[in-house]
């Protein structure tokens, strides 16, 4: 016991004494929110739409005027027909081009059922999928409206506000998605780097001929970063909370157990990654390349995993931060409870395990 | 009346508070074997890396195969030979790469390379090792070729720093005869060591301690001078008076 | 004690052979020196015996413990001292001491009496991170650290090597009061003349022992007739003396030249060759080998 300590502490002597990576460590979460907050806008603002309506009825002009009100939407008339649309669009005057069939009322009511096109200028395909994203909640909020003839209308306000404001505001989006990078970058990268840091400085060899065991080392190891991405995990939810208004709608106990769960997963990740490489720049290497990289891209963290090609939506299942960023947003914005997040967290759970499994079987206890 | 192929007075090197080198004086004649001594952290280093060029000095002045210490510093580099302990060739490049490769950074055309590349490996008997990457070459071989690198170019004056640590005393002294042919065909060589036999292979040995030279001249004077039997005890007597380090 | 027998062990799948078939004991209390150059395989052979890797063939034993399958009690005894001296740089003199002592489950104060000739010299820097320390100084707190927790063995790998000469006398000095304690110490050292101040040693190259004895042992199993020859113009008369056709061998020695000389041979006779070749002012004398000269002759 008194080893691990003595352990722990020279870890700890170590980050307070390396100034520029402490800085780097604590400092990133905080710059990241601001970045994301104000400086990078992923709003999607000055929609030019127009419809096409070729019977209009109770039910269209209803949506048309749903979306002429709404201030992301700059309307922009009505076509007169496909080939004007298409021109407009062409001549890039024309973002989105909202299309009604015949009749669209008619089909509802009888058929319970009708399509309504929406046809969005891609060439910035970022703000082409967000345009869409943002008439289609406003035409499913309409059917709902619809749909709920009994309710009373704040509570169906209300209940519009939480659901779709994932989508409108960014913020609430990326917040979840920051946590699950800034945890992955120090603790996987710093952990590894920690390791392999003994390796290559010789110092490994003093310490596998003396008494220590090996798994001591590693979870001393593992201990200040534990504590460090903790901090920052509180910093993130409190300037998320403070400085861009995000809410905290669900347990923050909930909260602090996927964080805790999540923090253990990046950490055993390190432990994994120090087992395979050798030099601390293998290791930063080594996790960036799978840690960052995938958390980046395919988390659903910047990019909706919906709206990706079925091949990366089926490699998102095994980007760990896919499942922490939804269980975020499922507690935190939705304010649901655990029963909601069981999915998530027993996901967490089996790949703690698997790369606890990994790192404890590439253990070596000699040099070679 | 010889040329003087280093020339120094006064050379100083301050870091903050720490004066590193103060002010040391000497000069070393083309073709003298120059063994330049003192115990890690007495300012060996420093003054050596002022005469190479790559550090500027606080203070003093000189010059270096014939450069100004301070204004031609670039083309003191352009000058000189390089070796140390630390690194001397490119371990995953082989033989006749690494020569092609100093060679070129020296400036000499690749006609002139190719020619002195195989007078090189038939004078070290290195033919078979042409195409070796030199990380497989035993760690005396490396030397000697490293040695030939340094001097590929002709330089007039090469500096070692601790090049020969860990070698086979035979090794050793192969080397050492190659640093004597260098001497005899007018190359001056600047050598720092840790083995005190070497400093007898010195035609005229200098001694830091604390940032100064506090010993300069050949080794059976010094002897003399300290009663000593061997520039060993010269040493030790020099060292115990350090302040600096231990 | 320590015990090895017909040691085995290869890099690279078998292309570099780094011990072939090593075998010696240690006695208690010893100081035993393996001396040899860089890359002969004096590193490969006490990571074997420290129980960091394991050999091809062959077994060792530390005090009774075999290093393979005993590892755990072997780690428990020994001290261990890598090239590099390998602290942590940005700790302090003092912890690291204290966390090796804490890595061993003691404190510095209970073998305090064990370190405290090396340590008092370098205790007024005790807050000084290791990273700042000259090689001398470095060299005295890889020492304690290595002694903190009253090890039965000390292994030390190269623990001179980088270090000036003043520094390395003292360490020896150091060893020689340890010694006293009873520590069996194996050292390895790149520099022959300390080949003296080991109790026993043995000659190693290219993953042989070429000779095992007390360094007067192997002295005196020098078989040439060696004579020291002094003279100016060191270079042209290394090449004179190798024209002679009676001079085996032909080496410098610091300000002499050691020569090997076949029965035949008289001083005078080569006086004079000399002379005819203007080296007018020669000494030669017959000197008894030093270490050096014995492993010169082995490797030839």
């Amino acid at each position: 016991m008194k080893q691990f300590i003595a352990f722990v502490k020279k870890e700890f002597h170590h980050i307070m004494r390396d100034n520029r990576t402490l800085l780097i460590i604590l400092g990133m979460p905080v710059v990241e929110i601001l970045l994301f907050g104000f400086a990078i806008n992923m709003e999607v603002q000055d929609i030019r739409v127009a419809f096409y309506d070729p019977t209009p009825d109770d039910f269209t002009t209803g949506i048309a005027e749903r979306i002429r009100q709404n201030s992301y939407f700059n309307y922009q008339g009505k076509m007169q027909s496909m080939e004007e649309m298409e021109e407009s669009m062409r001549k890039g005057k024309l973002d989105l081009a909202v299309v009604f069939p015949q009749k669209f009322q008619e089909s509802m009511v009888h058929s319970g059922k009708a399509a309504v096109q929406l046809l969005s200028n891609s060439s910035d395909p970022n703000r082409g999928s967000i345009s869409v994203t943002y008439a289609s909640a406003i035409i499913a909020g309409f059917q709902q409206e619809q749909a709920d003839l009994i309710q009373i209308p704040f509570r169906i306000e209300t209940e519009n506000r939480m659901i779709y404001n994932p989508l409108m505001k960014s913020s609430y989006m990326f917040v979840p998605g920051i946590m699950g990078l800034v945890l992955m970058i120090i603790c996987t990268i710093m952990t590894s780097v920690s390791i392999v840091r003994e390796k290559e400085r010789g110092t490994m060899e003093v310490l596998l001929a003396s008494p220590l065991k090996q798994g001591t080392m590693i979870f001393a190891k593992t201990i200040p970063y534990m504590v460090i991405s903790f901090i920052d995990f509180i910093i993130i939810l409190l300037l998320s909370y403070f400085v861009l208004g995000v809410p905290v709608n669900g347990s923050l106990l909930l909260l602090f157990l996927v964080a805790i769960l999540y923090i253990t997963l990046t950490l055993s990740y390190g432990l994994t990654v120090s087992t395979l490489v050798d030099k601390q720049v293998n290791a930063v290497i080594f996790s960036a390349t799978t840690a960052m990289i995938p958390v980046l891209m395919l988390s659903g963290m910047i990019f909706p995993i919906d709206n990706m090609p079925m091949v990366l939506q089926t490699l998102s299942a095994i980007v760990p931060a896919r499942w922490f960023i939804e269980a975020v947003r499922k507690v935190m914005i939705q304010g649901l409870g655990i029963t909601m997040i069981w999915k998530e967290m027993l996901i967490l759970i089996g790949m703690i395990l698997f790369l606890l499994g990994v790192t404890i079987a590439k253990t070596k206890k000699r040099l070679e | 009346m010889s040329v003087k192929v280093i020339e120094v007075s006064g050379l100083t090197k301050k870091f903050g508070n720490f004066t590193a080198v103060d002010h040391i004086t000497f000069d070393v004649e083309e073709g003298e074997i120059f063994g330049f001594l003192g115990a890690n952290g007495a300012g060996k280093t420093t003054a050596m890396q002022m005469l190479c060029g790559i550090s500027m000095p606080t203070a003093g002045a000189g010059t270096v195969a014939g450069y100004d210490i301070i204004k031609e510093n670039e083309l003191i580099k352009r000058n000189i030979g390089y070796m140390s302990q630390k690194f001397s060739l490119y371990e995953d490049l082989r033989v006749w790469e690494n020569i092609r490769l100093f060679g070129g950074i020296y400036g000499l055309s690749d006609k002139v390379i190719a020619t002195k590349t195989n007078a090189l490996l038939e004078k070290l008997n290195f033919q078979k090792e042409r195409n070796t990457l030199v990380k497989y070459l035993p760690l005396g071989w490396k030397q000697k070729l490293a040695f030939s690198v340094a001097i590929f170019h002709e330089p007039k004056i090469v500096f070692l720093d601790e090049p020969t640590g860990g070698v086979d005393p035979a090794m050793r002294r192969q080397f050492w005869e190659m640093i004597y042919e260098a001497a005899d065909q007018g190359i001056t060589v600047f050598v720092t060591t840790h083995y005190m036999d070497e400093a007898e292979y010195c035609n005229r040995v200098s001694i830091m301690v604390d940032g100064h030279i506090d010993a300069l001249d050949t080794p059976a004077a010094l002897r003399r001078q300290f009663s000593a039997d061997s520039m060993d005890e010269v040493f030790r007597q020099l060292a115990r008076k350090a302040k600096r380090g231990d | 004690m320590i015990e090895v027998e017909n040691l085995n062990k290869s890099y690279r799948k078998g292309k570099i052979k780094a011990l072939n078939g090593i075998s010696f004991k240690v006695n208690d209390g010893e100081v035993f020196g393996v001396i040899g150059p860089d890359g002969a395989g004096k590193s490969s052979l006490f990571r074997i015996l420290a129980s960091l890797i394991l050999p091809d063939s062959g077994t060792a034993t530390m005090n009774r413990h075999d290093v393979v399958k005993d590892y755990r009690k072997v780690r428990q005894i020994i001290g261990y001292m890598p090239g590099r001296f390998s602290l942590y740089q940005d700790l302090s003199v003092e912890e690291n001491l204290t966390f090796f002592a804490t890595l061993f489950n003691t404190t510095i104060e209970e073998n305090y009496h064990l370190i405290k000739d090396i340590y008092q010299q370098i205790e007024p820097f005790k807050d000084r991170r290791a990273g700042a320390l000259s090689g001398g100084m470095k060299q005295k707190l890889a020492l304690s650290c290595a002694l903190i927790h009253k090890p039965e063995i000390l292994i030390l790998d190269e623990p001179t090597t980088g270090v000036d000469p003043v520094s390395r006398k003292e360490f020896w000095d150091m060893l020689g009061r340890l010694k006293e304690q009873g520590i069996t110490i194996l050292v390895s050292t790149a520099y022959m003349d300390e080949a003296s101040r080991c109790d026993r040693i043995a000659l190693i190259r290219e993953g042989e022992f070429i000779a095992s004895s007390t360094p007067q042992g192997i002295i005196d199993n020098y078989a040439d007739i060696l004579w020291s020859v002094e003279g100016s113009r060191m270079s042209a008369l290394l090449e004179a003396l190798r024209g002679h056709s009676e001079v085996k061998t032909s080496f410098a020695f610091g300000d002499k030249i050691h020569i090997t000389v076949t029965e035949r041979l008289q001083a005078g006779e080569l006086k004079q060759y000399l002379s005819e070749k203007e080296f007018s002012d020669v000494r030669i004398a017959p000197i008894k080998p030093t270490v050096e000269d014995c492993f010169m002759a082995l490797t030839n």
